[in-house]
């Protein structure tokens, strides 16, 4: 690097000195400017030899020796040095930019944790993270990033797991959680068992992911492949016809002029500026998507959520919780708390989901004293005697077989008409009713659901401002409720109570309806959907975060269970995509530009080769602008927050 | 099978192209590829040809690199 910095200053300063001098002795500037040209450009000749013999033609020495020693035949000395002077400036400044391009990538995939502290009976040794094995209880100090996935055993502390999500609000961590290779550890000292090997960590697995991206090619990218292989041979072709052909057949040309014309040809006769910047393009979009969350398996599934026209959603999981929750309390005389608590106790020997949110939403540890008989009907309730007093909690059924009166509106098929507050009503899909009696007296009930995410709905809201045509929910769950969940979405279209082959057909039907060149994008939890996944143009499973299964089966991942990060997704494709072809046109344009300039006598053999190595170098900049596209993504996302 | 390479030293796109071309030519190989900006080629193949297969790759490299190491990792 620093030598040919040398070389360069050299080589300028010998070819400005031959420029100035003022002789009549025409052998003097000429020794001066063959210096400067073996100081500055002698290597690429021999190289261009060692080419040659190795069966090598048309490759960027061998062109550029070519069109400088032509210079040189036809007497042109000053442009042939020039030639070589101003290739190498570019392949440094190009040697630089690419340079400058791996650094960032390097700086992007830097969540490879370099060591694990690992406990051996008194001591902690320093281990690569690749030697420690599952059960291995390794030690986490504040500031470093966790090796290996892992259970906390010991100590408390919040990680930072932005580098895998995005998200920057830090998650607490304690005995029992589950914590992810990649994360940083921030504010306590804690212990973990080693839950997975370091090749099968999320770390490596994202890393692998990510890099292995660039094998699917997009489009564009093949087109690059492919406007390169013919593109050198065509524009040396042309070349040697143009030096040869006019002068043969026009009158009064000469060989010299025509030739001249041509080397300039040669000189733009490289595709590097494609060959570099299109596919740097892509890698730095699907770099930039990997730290907000968001893994794109390849530059064709980018390129596909660009075109995006249909999204659908699976509902349970993907644009709700998939957890049924406790949402409101609406008892008689009994305090809510004394309320829950009754129905929690009673709840506390069943493994029905009610009962698991039940004893989660009262959160306490159930006093065993309290409860002294208990009496499971399944499919209807539980009937349990608590201090002293018979409470019966279950669904209707249960209600009207022990003839307790219970009133509240059930005409509501949704829970709009019901007296739900407000507050609470945008977060509710697909309600049950769970009563509750005490002594035969009926003391209230309650509401369990299944919760939308939070930006479920600005999710959609997205997609639609984002140009996306239609919006379609596919699920499993009844009717009323899935019609529910996509009214208070604003989805434009739902399927309710399909089976999995039924979803299947569903895709297929709304592939239909596609535009030509419009894509279909799924979004399922990649568990149970894994072939409607597969199916679609690209499928998406969110909460990727630890889910094996889910990062297999999917084409893109979401590491979070947000849905707005689809829209998220489209956006940063789009602008890779947009950046890739400004490289695609940019480029070929100059080129031509400068080969119709050159055919017609117009342009300096040196602007041309200028020009040439200015793209490369404009282009690889103008690439690296997708590796911070996940910043202006972001940034947009809050503005639409508030 | 599924090998992976460091290609050291690489620092022309065109000839990455050119080596991914090459290798993706060769008998038993189902996929290669070249990615420029991690200097890594993947090659996958079937097992019993993938010593030729390398071996293959390594001249292909040197004809269009010579100054470019592949070392497999």
């Amino acid at each position: 690097m620093r030598n040919r910095i040398i070389r360069i200053i050299i080589g300028l300063l010998l070819f400005i000195a031959a420029l100035l001098i003022d002789t009549d002795r025409q052998w003097i500037p000429m020794t001066i400017y063959l210096i400067a040209y073996i100081t500055v450009g002698g290597d690429i000749v021999l190289s261009a030899a060692s080419n040659i013999f190795r069966g090598q033609v048309f490759d960027e020495n061998f062109l550029m020796a070519i069109a400088s020693i032509g210079a040189f035949a036809i007497g042109e000395y000053a442009e042939g040095v020039a030639v070589m002077l101003f290739y190498q400036v570019g392949e440094h400044f190009q040697s630089y930019a690419v340079d400058k391009s791996r650094k960032s990538i390097a700086q992007l995939m830097d969540i490879r944790p370099d060591f694990a502290n690992v406990r051996e009976g008194e001591n902690i040794l320093l281990k690569d993270p690749g030697e420690v094995n599952i059960g291995d209880i390794i030690l986490i100090k504040p500031g470093e990033r966790i090796p290996l996935d892992a259970k906390v055993i010991e100590g408390t502390s919040t990680i930072d797991t932005s580098a895998l999500t995005g998200e920057s609000l830090p998650r607490v961590v304690e005995p029992g959680s589950e914590i992810l290779s990649g994360c940083i550890n921030q504010t306590g000292v804690i212990l973990a068992a080693v839950t997975k090997m370091y090749e099968e960590s999320t770390v490596s697995r994202i890393l692998e992911l990510v890099e292995n991206a660039g094998n699917k090619k997009s489009k564009s990218e093949q087109f690059i492949t492919k406007f390169a292989r013919y593109y050198t041979p065509v524009v040396v072709i042309a070349a040697l016809l143009l030096a040869f052909l006019p002068p043969l057949i026009l009158p009064d040309q000469t060989f010299g002029n025509w030739i001249y014309r041509a080397l300039s040809f040669l000189v733009v006769s490289c595709p590097c500026a494609l060959v570099i910047s299109v596919p740097l393009s892509f890698f730095g979009g699907i770099g930039g998507a990997s730290r907000r969350g968001i893994l794109i398996k390849g530059g064709n599934y980018l390129e596909a959520l660009a075109r995006a026209e249909i999204v659908a959603f699976d509902k349970t999981g993907t644009l709700t919780e998939g957890e049924f929750n406790l949402i409101e309390i609406h008892s008689r005389e009994i305090d809510k708390e004394e309320f829950l608590s009754l129905a929690a106790h009673a709840e506390s020997f069943s493994s029905h989901p009610v009962a698991t949110s039940l004893l989660r939403a009262y959160g306490r540890p159930i006093d065993q004293t309290r409860i002294s008989d208990i009496q499971e009907i399944p499919g209807k309730g539980v009937v349990a005697t608590i201090d002293g007093r018979k409470v019966s909690v279950g669904n209707d059924k249960f209600m009207d077989e022990m003839e307790i009166h219970y009133d509240i509106n059930k005409s509501c098929d949704s829970f709009e008409s019901c007296d739900i507050e407000e507050s609470n009503v945008s977060f509710v899909s697909g309600g049950t009713f769970v009563h509750l009696a005490v002594d035969g007296v009926y003391a209230g009930y309650m509401v369990i659901a299944d919760r939308i995410k939070n930006d479920a709905r600005q999710a959609i809201l997205n997609l639609k401002a984002s140009g996306v045509k239609k919006t379609a929910m596919l699920t499993g769950d009844i009717d009323p409720v899935g019609k529910d969940v996509a009214a208070r979405l604003g989805i434009d279209e739902v399927h309710t109570q399909l089976l999995p082959q039924a979803k299947m057909e569903r895709i297929e039907e709304l592939m239909t309806g596609l535009s030509k060149g419009g894509r279909l994008v799924y979004a399922g939890d990649g568990i149970n959907d894994a072939p409607v996944l597969a199916r679609a143009d690209v499928g998406i499973a969110m909460g990727g975060l630890g889910a094996d299964a889910a990062i297999e089966a999917a084409d893109v991942v979401i590491m979070t269970d947000e849905p707005s990060k689809i829209g998220e997704a489209i956006l940063i494709s789009r602008k890779t995509l947009k950046i890739a072809r400004q490289n695609i046109i940019f480029a070929i344009s100059v080129k031509i530009l400068v080969l119709i300039l050159s055919a017609l006598n117009l342009t300096a053999l040196w602007a041309a080769i200028f020009a040439d190595v200015g793209v490369t170098v404009l282009a690889v900049l103008n690439a690296l602008r997708t590796l911070g596209i996940h910043m202006t993504a972001s940034i947009k996302k809050k503005k639409n927050n508030r | 099978m599924k090998k992976t390479f460091k290609l050291e030293g690489l620092s022309c796109a065109a000839c990455a192209i050119k080596i991914e071309r090459g290798i993706n030519e060769l008998e038993g190989v189902d996929s290669a590829s070249v990615n420029f900006l991690t200097a890594k080629l993947i090659i996958e193949g079937s097992e019993e040809k993938m010593p030729d297969i390398i071996k293959g790759a390594r001249k292909i490299v040197k004809r269009k690199e010579p100054y470019v190491k592949m070392v497999e990792i």
